[in-house]
């Protein structure tokens, strides 16, 4: 396969799950916005999530103070914010179109779709059709843009390419939705207060786990249990290990002569979800220990840049 | 001025090969129609058939309107034109071959030289190469129209990179999704397996001694006003769709560049204009080539199709002459007409052309895409003024031929069926001696009351075509 149709593949899928990531976070964030709370508390939330997109300086230039309106505002349908929703449905879109030809007639005629209903959508006639629909509608482009690729596309390096880009882009936002919001709900110490359900439901609710926390362990939600699930759990779709596991599988089954080193990478990461306890990665600091995981993703990523697509420095 | 009407005869009679569809047309009811038409529109755009358009918006994309009224070819007529286009293009690479090597035709002053050697497309650097088979124009584009009384003239040739074959074949797959009772109806030759006979072309032409050649598709890019096809034949040819930056040169040996490290190209499609493919070789700024794949090409190792310097054959100060080189090569009379053609850098026919402004089609020698033209009696004084001007400053870039009544055909528009004017693109594939097509080709019509122009760049639609077996 050429470099750069590997390159588009493995692009269009992370922005498409990137796509599907925000959505959730800034439901989630908009739900907690409606349990009862001070309004700095509430904006604390907004405020967090242009920091953990690095976004505060674009976000500073256009608006003065941070709230919901604001900052849904500019996560969903800022044209100049290329982390925008809309933004990350356009560069889906448009990598998808430099290889349409790659892609099954119904995965093409999905993105495009998305993308020309995008498009048609304003901020305001989001906001009038509530904003939560619009967020469901995201999450639904998403599963159907996955769910041609799982039932049309054949299972060869286009899929492969295909699935790394997600898992890769899906370990690095369940790590950063679980970093600002474990470090927004954990300031209480010890009084636990009946909001915190609530806002520990919401968060299970934003990567789909709520029902799955019931499942795994028929007991009350607490912080920790919420951390092992996202991050140790092997069956749990959006956790890193489940996320790792398949990065690992994809990049053996893509392996050439230089991609040993990022597959080693790779495989020493998963281990430690493997083989790690959630103990020990409490202990040493949680918002330290997602620090640490989300560099190793960016360097994994450029390994796979490096080893099979166009080198970033070329592609610029 | 009388035009022919490709349905119905001069008495409002309907022609023999359109009864069964207008007897359709007529029972249908209207709303019917209206939802399909609908449903055509819905579906290019979900499917994305779209083209660029210069000048607009970057990477704003458009639909080329598509018309539900099929541009129907009796049997007979098309064998007429097909024997005529393979004889044609037989010739034009004949002369190709001719005037990179002995310049036979030259020599018995059946064309000026200086019109080609001096012409701006003749590529010195193809002199002495020899391509695979002798075939230069691999794909070519005839495009005719029916004029006067019903015959059909070829207006040009295409040699460079014709395109519009995708909309030849999504029309026709369209017609058949929308109206199936339609073709229960008609016996309509199938043009569905182009892809695989334009594979099958460009394997053959390969590089010799290369058992399993490796084809691919050169595009520009995705901002490509015809991206759509250039993807849409990879996809449908099974092969590469690559870019410039996929490839590279080393050894005088093209390889693309693949997620396994390099691979070796055979046969290149090429979309891309002779000037921008090396830029070591053409125009140094050009970002869309590959460097050095001229002299890959040059030394045997690579195809090019179609291959550099065709542009010298299809221009329109080379037209003239083409039935004196069907003459010349093959020894047969031209069965397609020449349109009657007035070389302005000729004194006399120049004292000509700007007498009769207003009565002729003047024409860039280079320009393509319905760019450059006046059309004398649909323009204004100030326009045909202007043209004056251009032709006095630089005669031998123009010329003139009579303004054909070309032919229409009932079409959908804003306040119902009308007719409108029309061409025809049927694309000719050549492999050493075989020269196939399939039967039709891509019609193009004028959307505009009483325009003559039927280029989408200037907002022209399409129609699916039917040529009629017995």
């Amino acid at each position: 396969m050429l470099s750069r149709t590997a390159d588009h593949l493995f692009w269009m899928s992370r922005y498409i799950e990137r796509a599907e990531n925000l959505a959730r976070l800034l439901d989630v964030t908009w739900q907690m916005s409606l349990v009862p709370q001070s309004e700095e508390a509430a904006n604390q939330s907004w405020a967090a999530i242009i920091a953990l997109n690095s976004l505060e300086e674009a976000y500073a230039a256009k608006y003065d103070t941070v709230n919901g309106e604001n900052v849904l505002r500019f996560m969903v349908s800022d044209h100049d914010n290329f982390s925008s929703i809309y933004s990350c449905l356009r560069m889906a879109r448009e990598n998808a179109h430099a290889v349409r030809g790659t892609l099954t007639t119904e995965m093409w005629e999905t993105m495009n779709s998305t993308w020309l209903e995008a498009r048609e959508k304003s901020f305001e006639q989001i906001v009038n059709a509530g904003v939560g629909d619009f967020f469901e509608w995201v999450k639904l482009r998403s599963s159907l843009s996955r769910g041609t690729t799982l039932g049309t596309l054949l299972q060869d390096e286009a899929f492969h390419f295909i699935r790394l880009g997600t898992l890769l882009e899906r370990a690095d936002n369940t790590a950063r939705i679980l970093d600002v919001k474990y470090h927004v709900l954990r300031p209480h110490g010890e009084e636990e207060e009946a909001t915190d359900f609530y806002q520990w439901g919401a968060l299970l609710r934003s990567v789909s786990a709520f029902e799955v926390y019931r499942k795994v362990y028929r007991d009350v939600i607490t912080p920790e249990r919420v951390a092992e699930l996202l991050i140790l759990n092997s069956d749990m779709p959006r956790s890193l290990r489940f996320c790792l596991n398949g990065v690992v599988k994809n990049l053996e089954l893509l392996s050439n002569n230089h991609s040993g080193e990022t597959l080693r990478q790779a495989g020493q990461l998963y281990s430690q979800l493997r083989y790690g306890r959630i103990e020990d990665i409490l202990k040493d600091g949680l918002h330290e220990w997602l620090t640490d995981f989300m560099d190793r993703i960016y360097l994994i990523g450029n390994g796979i840049s490096k080893d099979f697509l166009v080198p970033m420095d070329e592609a610029a | 001025m009388n035009f022919y009407n490709e349905m119905y005869d001069a008495d409002g009679g309907v022609r023999e090969h359109y009864k069964h569809y207008e007897t359709w047309l007529k029972g249908t009811p209207p709303e019917r129609i209206e939802r399909k038409r609908a449903e055509a529109d819905l579906a290019f755009h979900r499917v994305g058939i779209t083209f660029a358009v210069y000048g607009e918006e970057a990477g704003k994309e458009r639909l080329i309107p598509f018309d539900i009224i099929p541009r129907i070819i009796p049997s007979k007529e098309w064998k007429a034109m097909e024997r005529g286009m393979r004889q044609r293009v037989k010739a034009l690479n004949m002369f190709l071959w001719d005037i990179y090597h002995d310049q036979e035709i030259l020599k018995a002053g059946k064309v000026p030289a200086e019109q080609v050697l001096d012409n701006a497309q003749y590529r010195a650097v193809m002199k002495g190469v020899d391509v695979p088979a002798g075939i230069y124009a691999h794909i070519a584009g005839v495009d005719l129209v029916r004029a006067g009384a019903g015959e059909f003239y070829v207006l040009e040739d295409n040699l460079r990179v014709p395109s519009g074959v995708s909309y030849m074949l999504e029309d026709r797959k369209m017609m058949m999704r929308l109206f199936p009772e339609l073709f229960a109806r008609h016996k309509v030759a199938p043009v569905q397996h182009y892809p695989d006979m334009l594979l099958e072309k460009l394997r053959a032409v390969a590089p010799q001694g290369i058992a399993d050649p490796t084809v691919v598709v050169l595009t520009p890019g995705a901002y490509n006003s015809a991206y759509f096809e250039h993807s849409f034949l990879a996809q449908q040819m099974g092969v590469e769709l690559v870019e410039g930056r996929d490839l590279f040169v080393k050894d005088d040996t093209v390889y693309m560049r693949t997620t396994q490290g390099p691979q070796r190209v055979d046969v290149i499609y090429r979309r891309i204009d002779d000037d921008f493919l090396d830029p070591l070789a053409f125009r140094a700024d050009s970002a869309l080539g590959v460097p050095g794949i001229l002299k890959a090409y040059q030394a045997g190792n690579v195809t090019l199709s179609n291959a550099i310097g065709t542009g010298v054959a299809d221009d329109k100060s080379i037209y003239p002459y083409v039935p004196d080189m069907i003459r010349f090569y093959l020894g047969e009379e031209p069965i397609l007409n020449n349109v009657p053609t007035y070389m302005c850098r000729k004194k006399d026919d120049l004292a000509y052309v700007l007498d009769h402004l207003g009565e002729l089609v003047v024409k860039e020698v280079h320009g393509a895409g319905g760019y450059g033209m006046l059309v004398g009696p649909a323009s204004t004084k100030e326009q045909i003024e202007k043209f004056r001007q251009l032709l006095l400053a630089k005669p031998d870039g123009y010329i003139a031929q009579p303004t054909l009544a070309l032919s229409n055909c009932p079409t959908f528009v804003e306040e119902g069926i009308a007719p409108r004017h029309l061409d025809l693109r049927p694309f000719v594939l050549s492999s050493g001696k075989c020269v196939n097509m399939v039967p039709g080709g891509l019609t193009r019509v004028a959307l505009t009351k009483g325009s003559l122009v039927v280029n989408s760049s200037q907002g022209g639609g399409t129609k699916d075509t039917w040529v009629l077996e017995d």
